[in-house]
């Protein structure tokens, strides 16, 4: 079967994925309501299942719209390996989020049916941007995502940080929604079209003739999106939500919302965009530059590891444009594996942090941290094992993703950029070695080792983090070339020079 | 019995060199808590037994990379498990499974807590170590390179003395700035290869037949030889090798100057040197690096000489020997490299029983002030001969295998480098003014303090662990002529190849001059 948008069933089929997640979680939100019937106490377990169900219905979707053929160039609506491999890691994300926060939201009293409705409409906000090849649908997803990450922020009523933290994002949040809108605007203005195929076309013409509005309306669309993937300087937000927000909702966050903003950053700026590559490069290159440096160095200062997680997250942010400013087929590809590989080693930090805070010891500090890995070694391994990805240590996927990036700076040309990552990522280093020193060097209070108190839905999800984690370190083929399809897939007509495989290499000498 | 010699001969012994550590170590994760230490040291003996085998098997009239396998591991990207050795890597290797096991059985009592992950993390450095040295694709080297520095870094900062934090941190940090700067380095260098053969690739084959402009080289070169100098160290890089050898537990010091020093000498012979020969041979890196080794050789000995702690003292004669080796490999000449890479071996035996031997007196005192001590000979005298042989080892005496690398180096090298020889030659002076006033304050003089008179000799166990060391500084001191043997043929190819490719560097293009610029990493259909 092959969509070609020739009947409105059409659109419902491209959308499916989407779809699932929606109807999923209305009946959550409604089923509960019924279920609780006016009181206030946890949901029952089935809101649980019937979640992470509609998770894994929307995955079984996504691999049916994987077999199609890529749609209509000029749709609204992409069908390409881009946005199925994209919907693969968003979905990816809910579920391990989800999996990850069972035992918080048991512990903290929030077992309740908004919030699985609200990380479901979220997830499916997040998948339309990584669809959306139209500007409208653009801007109407990413506010979907959006809103219901406020209300996420702010879930924890009673606690006044999670309020600030919620209020300061919300007011960011519309702030950068109101760039990103003139910019769509601007844009409107100097092309005549909001679909962004269209949009392409007419940018090569306005670029030659100087066009101000284009370049007005790029900028403020990049300014939209630096917000929203917390770009240095438009990052001020992040450590204030990240730390007051419940922190599986900061997981979901640093890795979800940063994960879709940079899909649909990839796609807009690298393929539909490309041509006006004068207006963002130079841009772009400089928050990435900045993006790297400045929250390493302010990470060095932390004394609380929520904060440093947030600083450390707004850095990634920065080795990721360094992806998308070497605008190349590797470039694309490699910014893929990193947001996976990225939102794999996040999720897995932040769960370990919320764990440490749901045990007591209280959590924000480093002190918390002090003998854990002796007291509690599966914890501490974890945590270990993801510091080590995302400071970009072999034998984890960080240190691949990073290499992959390198690869795509030096292909770029873009020498510059790859020495400051791998000097920026140099200073990171002493940050989550610091975590890991508290962990094995220090003794807290009770040396014995504990029984564990995880639920099963957090050891599952804590295995395949790790298990995850070292396979894209050590057999990183088959994940590659699924980002290569993907990355290729990006850029329709354009050739993609073959490389012929590497000689077998017969005998030494 | 052909098949017999077939399997030894092949790459499978590497192989299982690098499997067995790891196996032990997950083995070690898994008994009982006492238990751990009898696994360790099985899986290092069966570890220095497969590299005995190797020895034996390897054939000395080729300059051929014997034991080779070249299995591709991310295709699309041309990295590859490529590993195989030469006389250089053989004695590395060698080197290294034979420290190993002494460093485990001079941990037995010293170590009394989370024994598990303690000789775990022994055994993961030891195939981290093993894999830098028969790795023959740049990518798995750097892969092990980086590896290395966690569980040292976990040796240092749970199992060690008083600053332990501070310089297991300086440690890794150091160490890390190299590395990071070699990785884009190796990744320009498969770019580089990409463009000019059509394909990516990794493998140090390919990439030693690659032509790197003049101006190039010097970029890269200096980017992998920081990596490599911090680890030597040369002198000025140095200043986190007497922190990490004075808190570090007995066997991490003994790995940190027996075998983890010699990653960075060896990564300048086997890669720097070939890769970049041009770079590496030009009057004005040759003279500055051997002005460094000079620096190092008469700073370490002065540093060395005023040293209370006799730890640290050992560890700056480490940066004095280290010197020696640097100039006798960037003298360039078939003796002097010889005789480096035989002094590699040395100190690493050398110093690594001289740390054992600290470590033994520090267990009954715990103290390794020279102050302290007193008249040691007289309640331990199995100790004191045993750290007299030591010592002269170390000082390079007639008879003892530090002479043997040292003479070979400064024959060597005064060829090309009279005037460096000659300084660098004092330094054996200096190296008497330190270590011969330390045995003496130690060793003899008035038993003055009670502590020291009841001090027990050393037991079996510590006879044991000593033995080996003692029996090689003799027999190489003696007999070298096996281990010249081994590295000759291989040190000839490789000054061979660094000549002519010296020769050939061509002068740089102008970028996408002479080829078209093609994609470096792409689709693999």
């Amino acid at each position: 079967m092959n969509l070609d948008f020739s009947s409105q069933v059409h659109f419902l089929l491209a959308l499916l994925p989407e779809s699932v997640l929606v109807l999923t979680a209305i009946v959550v939100l409604v089923g509960d309501v019924f279920a609780r019937s006016g009181q206030s106490g946890p949901s029952p377990a089935w809101v649980r299942w019937l979640s992470l169900i509609g998770l894994a219905g929307a995955a079984a979707a996504n691999f049916w719209l994987g077999g199609l053929g890529p749609g209509p160039a000029t749709q609204m609506i992409a069908l390409d390996a881009f946005r199925i491999l994209a919907n693969y890691i968003l979905i990816g994300v809910a579920l391990m989020s989800l999996l990850f926060a069972f035992d918080y939201l048991d512990c903290e009293q929030l077992n309740i049916g908004e919030f699985y409705f609200l990380v479901l409409t979220a997830t499916a906000g997040m998948m339309l941007m990584a669809a959306s090849r139209d500007l409208i649908p653009l801007f109407v997803s990413l506010e979907l995502m959006s809103l219901s990450v406020y209300i996420l922020v702010g879930i924890r009523r009673h606690d006044p940080r999670s309020s600030e933290a919620a209020l300061k994002y919300f007011l960011m949040g519309a702030f950068a929604s109101a760039f990103l809108l003139y910019g769509i605007a601007l844009l409107f203005g100097a092309t005549g079209s909001t679909n962004l195929a269209l949009v392409g076309l007419e940018v090569v013409s306005a670029v030659e003739q100087g066009n101000v509005l284009l370049a007005g309306g790029v900028v403020l669309l990049l300014i939209g999106f630096a917000f929203k993937i917390s770009a240095v300087p438009f990052h001020m937000w992040t450590p204030d939500a990240y730390e007051g927000a419940p922190t599986p909702v900061t997981g979901f966050m640093a890795a979800g919302v940063k994960a879709a903003a940079f899909v649909a950053l990839l796609r807009i700026v690298g393929v539909e965009l490309s041509e006006a590559e004068s207006t963002w490069r130079p841009v772009l290159w400089w928050l990435a530059i900045l993006t790297m440096i400045v929250p390493n160095l302010v990470a060095l200062a932390q004394d609380n590891v929520k904060r440093m997680l947030a600083y450390s997250s707004v850095a990634h942010a920065g080795y990721l444009l360094v992806g998308i400013v070497s605008a190349n087929l590797l470039g694309r590809s490699a910014s893929l594996f990193y947001l996976a590989i990225y939102s794999l080693m996040t999720l897995g930090a932040f769960a370990v942090v919320y764990q440490v805070v749901s045990a007591g010891e209280s959590g924000d500090g480093y002190d918390a941290y002090a003998g854990l890995g002796w007291r509690r070694p599966a914890l501490g391994a974890l945590l270990t094992l993801c510091l080590l990805s995302l400071a970009g240590f072999p034998p984890t996927g960080g240190f691949i993703g990073k290499f992959y990036l390198l690869t795509a700076a030096v292909e770029a040309g873009e020498t510059t950029l790859a020495v400051v990552l791998v000097l920026s990522s140099l200073v990171a280093y002493y940050y989550y070695l610091r975590v890991i020193w508290r962990m094995y060097f220090e003794s807290g209070t009770g040396e014995q080792a504990q029984p564990e108190r995880l639920g099963l839905a957090f050891r599952v999800a804590g295995a395949a983090t790790a298990l995850g984690i070292l396979v894209a370190g050590l057999l990183p083929g088959p994940a590659l070339s699924v980002a290569e399809r993907a990355g290729a897939s990006l850029q329709p007509g354009a050739e993609v020079s073959a490389v012929t495989p590497p000689a077998p290499v017969a005998d030494a000498r | 019995m052909n098949d017999l010699s077939a399997l030894l001969g092949s790459h499978w012994l590497l192989t299982a060199l690098l499997a067995v550590p790891v196996l032990g170590a997950i083995v070690c994760g898994l008994v009982r808590e006492e238990r751990a230490k009898h696994v360790a040291l099985a899986t290092s003996v069966l570890a220095f037994g497969l590299s005995i085998t190797l020895f034996w098997t390897f054939r000395t009239q080729t300059v051929a990379i014997q034991n080779f396998v070249s299995v591709p591991w991310v295709e699309r990207w041309g990295i590859g498990y490529t590993v195989g050795i030469d006389g250089i890597s053989l004695l590395m290797v060698l080197l290294t499974t034979f420290v190993m096991p002494l460093a485990i059985a001079g941990s037995f009592s010293y170590i009394r807590q989370r024994q598990r992950a303690y000789y775990a993390m022994l055994l993961v450095l030891q195939a981290a170590m093993l894999g830098v040295f028969v790795a023959l694709d740049l990518f798995l080297f750097f892969l092990f390179w980086e590896i290395m520095l966690i569980p040292m870094y976990f040796l240092i900062g749970v199992w060690g003395g008083e600053r332990r934090v501070y310089s297991a941190i300086k440690f890794f940090l150091f160490t890390a700035v190299g590395s990071l700067l070699m990785l884009v380095a190796i990744i320009t260098l498969a770019s580089l290869h990409a463009r000019y053969f059509g394909f990516v690739s990794f493998a140090y084959n390919d990439l030693v037949r690659l032509p790197i402009g003049r101006a190039t080289q010097f970029w890269l070169f200096g980017a992998f030889a920081l990596a490599f100098a911090i680890k030597v160290p040369l002198f000025p890089f140095h200043t986190w090798l007497p922190d990490a050898h004075v808190e570090a537990p007995t066997a991490g010091s003994v790995i940190l100057a027996g075998v983890l020093l010699k990653m960075g000498t060896y990564g300048f012979l086997r890669l720097a040197f070939p890769l970049f020969s041009h770079a590496a041979t030009s009057p004005a890196v040759v003279s500055t690096f051997i002005t460094l080794s000079v620096i190092g050789v008469l700073y370490g000995a002065w540093v060395a000489a005023v040293q209370p702690d006799m730890k640290k003292l050992v560890a700056y004669t480490s940066i004095a020997h280290l010197g020696f080796v640097m100039l006798g490999l960037f003298a360039l000449t078939q003796q002097s490299v010889e005789g480096g890479i035989l002094q590699m071996v040395n100190h690493g035996i050398s110093t690594g029983a001289l740390f054992l031997l600290i470590g033994m007196l520090y267990e009954r005192r715990h103290t390794r002030m020279i102050a302290d001590f007193g008249g040691v000979a007289k309640s331990m005298p199995v100790f004191a001969t045993a750290f007299v042989l030591v010592a002269l080892s170390s000082i390079g005496l007639p008879g003892t295998n530090g002479f043997v690398g040292e003479f070979l180096i400064l024959v060597g090298a005064f060829r090309t480098h009279p005037l460096a020889v000659f300084i660098a030659a004092t330094g054996v002076i200096f190296a008497a003014a330190y270590m011969l006033p330390m045995v003496q304050r130690v060793l003899f003089g008035e038993l003055d303090r009670d502590e020291n008179r009841d001090l027990k000799d050393l037991g079996l166990r510590e006879r044991l662990v000593l033995l080996p060391a003692l029996v090689m500084i003799l027999v190489i001191g003696v007999f070298p002529q096996p281990f010249l043997d081994r590295t000759a043929a291989s040190v000839e190819g490789l000054l061979e190849q660094v000549e002519t490719r010296a020769l050939r560097a061509p002068v740089d293009m102008e970028q996408g001059d002479a080829f078209d610029r093609l994609p470096v990493l792409g689709l693999d259909e």
